[in-house]
Parts: structure tokens; C-alpha cells; sequence
């Protein structure tokens, strides 16, 4: 949250870089001494691990940039180039590669956590926007990253994917062909892909610095989703308390980050990627990568054509709309009361919505075919109902427990008040 | 026109994936894997050094002769982990040199050497390309020039390269081990060119070559007909009992254990790196215990002072 700074320049070089470029006053007041609600649980972690996962691959990138070849005749040799002769290559590889998996999980936690405290709620609605332009940035950054190996799924997942952008009226056959560079996904498609995967991570970055700077004008949303009304009794400075907490969080999360690195580096990807690409022959099943796979299930679920609309162009919209419909959840969400903690009907309807995404995962790995269809269609059909129907009139009807008076009671009397604490003190 | 076409094309392809997905589920899919103990399973496994050697030997006995492992080098075959990996040079060379680097392994030199297979080199001084036998540094060549001249000879099927296979397929030791060691008689009531093998273990669909007279009108198979695991393939059963000659007189020579032998050098072909890397990952991951310990004990105590 806004604040007076309690910057004091110590040494004679920072009183004069001070009154030119108060950078270091910047970061002083922003990661040193920013008033914290002290009731953030571990979930609050999540901010700072990604923006870890973020720097881990910039660097990883770069340094495989170094050994990369973007030419669809060579890029899967240099790949294996890189696992092989390049020294710790392997290391950057796979670094690189479950990197993005991780990226991943810790965005979908870190949403996940949004929606469960209402963090996307005034005055918040732009912090939350700016979240769905990394997220969106994100998928584009993975999936161009995955063709450039130039394996068999890379090759035939952009086949696929540029093909469905295809079906976008008026501009899909422009955009597509603008994509490809050609006739089809070829060697001018992996150069745009390389050269934009290199240039999106920076947006990223620059969307991240909005959404940190977004961040530090209302201050953090808390587990009680109530705004801090005395800083001395409802907050803490964010260093050191924050810097060990989220540090503590990071190096867990770099423990499961290695098991996977180390010990099974190959378990999230696909074995046909070890396969150069071959545009003549198929394989059995185009699967994208995991974290891919809910909006995957969405877009194959629309197999009917509505009016004029083909069931190709449904499944376009319905996948995008998924994205979309985060863009206006600030203003779909007509309940005042921030944190579903004492929300109690809401809680019910997002734990089903957060089984629902895994639903909708599991379905988009397997064939659409049978059974999986109609699941995936009635799975597509909450996940829209949750957005447009069931927040939009919980927030009407339903009937919130009382909320506490502030941060500091609601740490400090959990046994005491009935304030809904139902959920454990915060950590 | 012609990029409509190919659109068309590409979407009829998307399409048909899970059709042609759909069709190997209701054939007989393939048979349950035959699951082999590996010694480079699990987080602590190595390749068997020994093991690899012989494999190292199947490959270039039998399988070189249709499958490149283009992504190796000889010099490989000499590294740190690789099967033919010296700390010290044996007797008789002198001791200026340094065995342990792959260029300069005798058994390395000599397998290269002697290889089957020539490289092509140049230009030479007068313009021209020209034949030699390999160095540690080349790559070992692949049996063919190119994917046409592999088709020719092979029926119309190119044989895959090697270097990945491992990683290229799904529980890929176990499946190639199978696959080695699966060949069958084909079962009776189908029609089997003479090119093609059967397999319980290779992904096809047999209900295409039933017979026709065990089929209905519609073409499906008539009642009492079961439609058997597996499919066929151009690769003829390349190993039978006997066949290489291990100097090591304690070691059968039978398929099975050729087949063993050749997935341990193949999976090394794979993943070159695995034992360095198992043994960075328990490095970094101690390291990233503890300091998540220190750091969780430096929380508690940072906040023991606040109510939180």
C-alpha cells in the first residue's frame, strides 16, 4: 500500500543518487519496509516463487539461445547437441523444459488463491487484469517454446493449434498464414517462433513490473479480505518477515522443481518429441503439454454447430472466452465480501470449480471420442456457469458469515469471535 | 488452390488422429510389456558397464547393418559413463598419455579403426571427396546415405535411428526389449506378405490382414475369430541364440540376454548424461534441504515475536 517513505539515505553516494534517481528509495519502500498484512498464509507465496520461475528461465533461455539452431533441418540436432556436448547443456535443458511445467503449476496456484480471496475485487481490478496478460503472454511464450525442438508433437501440437486459429472469421486465414510464414508450419514458422519466444519472456517481465507496481497501491489482499485499518496493529514490515517467509516457500518449491529436473525430467513431456518431425506421418495422438490440456478439453467439447457458427469456430470461441471471462471477474463477482472464508456457499461452488479444471485437464488428455465428449461438454459448461451464472447471483442471494472488524482480531482472537473463522488462524 | 488443398489436408490429418487412435483401440492394441529389472531404474540406478560393452557389440554385429545411432560419436564410447571409458591406459602406452580422454582410448581408436562402415572426408588438396576409416571424433556412420537409399533396401520402410529410442517411446527399455524378444510365429487366418513380421508388441492393427473369408460382408471378423495384440512389421527377427560371440564364456548368448544387453548400450545412447546428472540432483537437492531448514527455522524465529 501507498505509504510515507521511511527511507534515510546513510552514505554520502545515496543522498546523491537520491535527490537524481531515488531508486534505491524505490526499492526500499517496495521490498523493504512495505506495511504486509501479517495474516498472509503460504498460498501468498506463490508471487514470489514465480517471479523466481520467471528469472529461471530467462537465464536458462538465454544460455540455450547460445546453442540453439532455428532452422527445421538442424534444430533438433542442436537440441540433442545441447544434451550431449554442451557442458551441463543437459543441465539448461531440462532446467528449462520442466521450468515451464513449473511456471505452470505455480500460476495456476497463484490464481487459484485470487479467486479463492476475492484478490481480483476493487480495488484490485487492475492487478488482477494485468495477472490474466502475463497468464495469457505465458501460454503463447510455452507454446511457441515447445515447437522449437522440433520434435514430433512440436511439430504437429503448431499444426494443430495454427490450424484452429485458422477458423477465426475474416482474419483466421491471414492470421494463420502470417504465423506459418508459408503454406504450412515449416522452417519460417520455427524462425517467427524462436524470435518471439526470445522476445515474449521480456514482456512478460515489463507486465510484471506493472503488476508488482499495481500490487504496492492497494498493498496486499489478506486471507480475512479485509483492508488494513491500523498498520502498526494489522501489518508487518515485508522484510525480513516476508523475505524469510516467501525464501523459506522458494527453496521448498526448488526441492520439488529438482525431483523433477533431476529425477524424472522426461515424465511431464512426451516421448514422440524425441522424434524429429515429420510432416508425412502423424502420430497416434496430438496431446499439447499438460498445463495446456483444460483449454485443450474446452475447445474439442464444442462439437455441434450453433446457427451460423461451425463447431471449429465454437471450440475457438469457447477457448478463448475461457480466458476472456477472467478479464471481466471483478465485475462478474456481485459479492462485497472479499475472502470465501466467510463465504460459505461460495467456497462449495470453487472447490467444484477447482475439480472441475482438473476434470477438464484429465479430459483433454484423452481421445474425444465416447463417453469423454459429453463429459468434457458438461465439464466446459460449469466452468462458464461458475463465471457467468453461479458468481454473479451468489453474490445476490447467498448469505456471508460475519466478517472480522480487522486483521490484527482476526490473528489474534480466532477462538474468541465466531467471525468465521473456520479455516485455521493464518499462518 | 494448392494451399487450400494442403489446409484441407492438414485438417482432415488433425481429424483423423484420434479416428486413427480409435481404430488401434478396437484392434487388439499391443500385449502387455514384459517388465525387465534395469539397473539404471530409479534414482540411484547406473548403467551396467559390462552390460553396455556387450550391447555395444550386439548393435555393431547385428542392428548397425540397417540402424544408424547417428547422434553418437565414437569418441563417446570413450567418455565418462560411456562403455568403453578408461581411468588409466593400459600397459604399454606410454604414460604422457591420458586415457581417460576419450580421443586417445586405444579400445576407442581401435573399434574405430575398424569400423564397417567408412566416412566420407574432404575436399582433399585436388578438389575431390574421399573415403577413410574413422577417427574417435567422427560420428559413427549410419548404414545408409540417405532416407531414400534406407526405403530401397528395406521394402519401402526405413529403419529408425537408434540414438533415441529409448526416450522416443513409451516405458521405451521394457518396450524394446519386447520387441526384441517378442517376435511370433503370426497367427493363423491372416494375411502376412512376406516382408511383414508379426509382433505382439508393435503397435498395428492385425484386423486388416485377416483373411477374407473369415470376415463378414461388412469386413468385420466373423464370430470366434479374436483379433490378436500387436501388429507387423518390416524388421525381420534380427537376433537368435548364438549369434554374437561374447568373449565373456559366462554370459548366455541367447536372445534374451542380447536383448538385454543391447537396451542397457541403447538406453546410454539415449541419455548419456543420466549418471551425472543422478548424482548433481543429490547434491542440489541436500543442499536445497538443508537451506530450506535453515530458512524455515530463520521464519519461525523471525516471527516468534509477532502475533500472528
Amino acid at each position: 500500500m501507498s505509504h510515507e517513505s521511511t527511507y534515510k539515505p546513510g552514505t554520502a553516494i545515496e543522498r546523491w543518487l537520491d535527490k537524481r534517481l531515488p531508486i534505491i528509495r524505490l526499492g526500499y519502500d517496495s521490498f523493504v519496509d512495505f506495511p504486509t498484512p501479517k495474516n498472509l498464509n503460504y498460498w501468498w507465496t506463490f508471487g514470489g516463487i514465480l517471479a523466481v520461475c520467471l528469472v529461471i528461465q530467462i537465464l536458462t533461455g538465454v544460455i540455450l539461445a547460445m546453442h540453439y539452431t532455428p532452422n527445421s533441418a538442424l534444430a533438433f540436432n542442436s537440441v540433442e547437441h545441447i544434451m550431449r556436448d554442451v557442458n551441463y547443456g543437459w543441465l539448461m535443458r531440462y532446467v528449462h523444459a520442466n521450468g515451464a511445467s513449473m511456471f505452470f503449476l505455480a500460476v495456476y496456484i497463484h490464481m487459484f488463491r485470487g479467486l479463492f480471496y476475492g484478490s481480483y475485487k476493487e480495488p484490485r481490478e487492475m492487478l488482477w487484469i494485468l495477472g490474466v496478460v502475463i497468464f495469457l503472454l505465458m501460454m503463447a511464450t510455452a507454446f511457441m517454446g515447445y515447437v522449437l525442438p522440433w520434435g514430433q508433437m512440436s511439430y504437429w501440437g503448431a499444426t494443430v493449434i495454427t490450424n484452429i486459429l485458422g477458423a477465426i472469421p475474416v482474419l483466421g486465414e491471414s492470421i494463420r498464414t502470417l504465423l506459418w510464414g508459408g503454406p504450412s508450419v515449416d522452417n519460417p514458422t520455427l524462425n517467427r517462433f524462436f524470435s518471439l519466444h526470445y522476445l515474449l519472456p521480456f514482456a512478460i517481465a515489463g507486465v510484471v513490473v506493472l503488476h508488482v507496481w499495481a500490487l504496492h497501491i492497494p498493498g496486499n489482499n489478506n486471507p480475512a479480505g479485509i483492508p488494513v485499518k491500523d498498520v502498526k496493529k494489522d501489518t508487518v514490515p515485508f522484510h525480513p518477515y516476508y523475505t524469510v517467509k516467501d525464501g523459506f516457500a522458494i527453496a521448498a518449491f526448488l526441492v520439488l522443481f529438482s525431483l523433477f529436473v533431476f529425477y524424472g525430467p522426461n515424465t511431464l513431456g512426451h516421448p514422440d518429441n524425441y522424434i524429429e518431425a515429420n510432416p508425412l506421418s502423424t502420430p497416434a495422438h496430438i496431446v499439447p503439454e499438460w498445463y495446456f490440456l483444460p483449454f485443450y478439453a474446452i475447445l474439442r467439447a464444442i462439437t455441434f454447430n450453433i446457427g451460423p457458427i461451425t463447431s471449429k469456430l465454437g471450440g475457438v470461441i469457447a477457448m478463448f472466452g475461457a480466458i476472456a471471462v477472467l478479464f471481466v471477474l471483478p465485475w462478474l463477482d456481485t459479492s462485497k465480501v472479499r475472502s470465501m472464508r466467510y463465504r460459505p456457499t461460495a467456497q462449495l461452488w470453487f472447490y467444484l470449480f477447482v475439480i472441475d479444471c482438473l476434470a477438464l485437464g484429465y479430459l483433454g488428455s484423452q481421445p474425444a471420442e465416447g463417453k469423454f465428449v459429453m463429459m468434457a461438454q458438461i465439464a466446459t459448461a460449469y466452468y462458464f456457469l461458475f463465471f457467468l451464472v453461479i458468481l454473479p447471483l451468489l453474490g445476490l442471494f447467498e448469505k456471508p458469515k460475519p466478517q472480522p472488524r480487522s486483521i490484527a482480531e482476526s490473528v489474534l482472537k480466532p477462538h474468541q469471535s465466531d467471525a468465521g473463522i473456520a479455516v485455521q488462524p493464518a499462518e | 488452390m494448392i494451399r487450400k488443398t494442403l489446409n484441407l489436408f492438414l485438417a482432415i490429418g488433425a481429424a483423423a488422429t484420434v479416428g486413427i487412435g480409435a481404430a488401434a483401440a478396437s484392434g487388439g492394441g499391443t500385449a502387455p510389456l514384459k517388465h525387465e529389472h534395469w539397473s539404471f531404474a530409479g534414482p540411484f540406478g547406473t548403467y551396467d558397464k559390462e552390460a553396455m560393452q556387450r550391447g555395444y557389440q550386439v548393435y555393431e554385429t547385428i542392428c548397425s547393418n540397417c540402424h544408424g545411432v547417428s547422434l553418437l560419436a565414437f569418441r563417446n564410447l570413450g567418455e565418462k559413463g560411456g562403455p568403453f571409458h578408461l581411468d588409466a591406459c593400459p600397459a604399454g602406452i606410454p604414460e604422457t598419455v591420458d586415457c581417460s580422454i576419450a580421443n586417445n582410448n586405444p579400445i576407442v581408436k581401435a573399434i574405430a579403426a575398424n569400423y564397417k562402415f567408412k566416412v566420407t572426408d574432404g575436399p582433399d588438396d585436388t578438389g575431390g571427396m574421399f573415403d577413410r576409416a574413422p577417427i574417435p571424433s567422427d560420428r559413427i556412420p549410419s548404414p545408409y546415405a540417405n532416407e531414400q537409399q534406407a526405403r530401397a533396401a528395406n521394402g519401402g520402410a526405413r529403419p529408425p535411428d537408434l540414438s533415441l529410442i529409448i526416450k522416443a517411446r513409451h516405458h521405451g527399455p521394457d518396450y524394446v526389449y519386447s520387441l526384441l524378444t517378442g517376435f511370433e510365429e503370426a497367427p493363423p487366418n491372416f494375411n502376412l506378405a512376406p516382408t511383414q513380421h508379426y509382433n505382439p508388441y508393435f503397435p498395428g492393427d492385425m484386423s486388416q490382414l485377416l483373411k477374407e473369408e473369415f470376415r463378414t460382408p461388412e469386413g468385420h471378423p466373423i464370430e470366434g475369430i479374436e483379433i490378436p495384440h500387436g501388429g507387423v512389421l518390416a524388421m525381420a527377427p534380427p537376433l537368435a541364440d548364438g549369434v554374437v560371440d561374447y568373449a565373456d564364456e559366462s554370459v548366455p548368448e541367447t536372445v534374451e540376454q542380447y536383448s538385454h544387453d543391447v537396451v542397457q548400450f541403447l538406453a546410454w545412447a539415449s541419455e548419456p548424461k543420466m549418471e551425472a546428472r543422478k548424482k548433481l540432483g543429490f547434491m542440489t537437492i541436500a543442499y536445497l534441504l538443508v537451506l530450506t531448514g535453515i530458512l524455515y527455522w530463520s521464519y519461525r524465529e523471525i516471527w516468534s515475536k509477532v502475533e500472528h
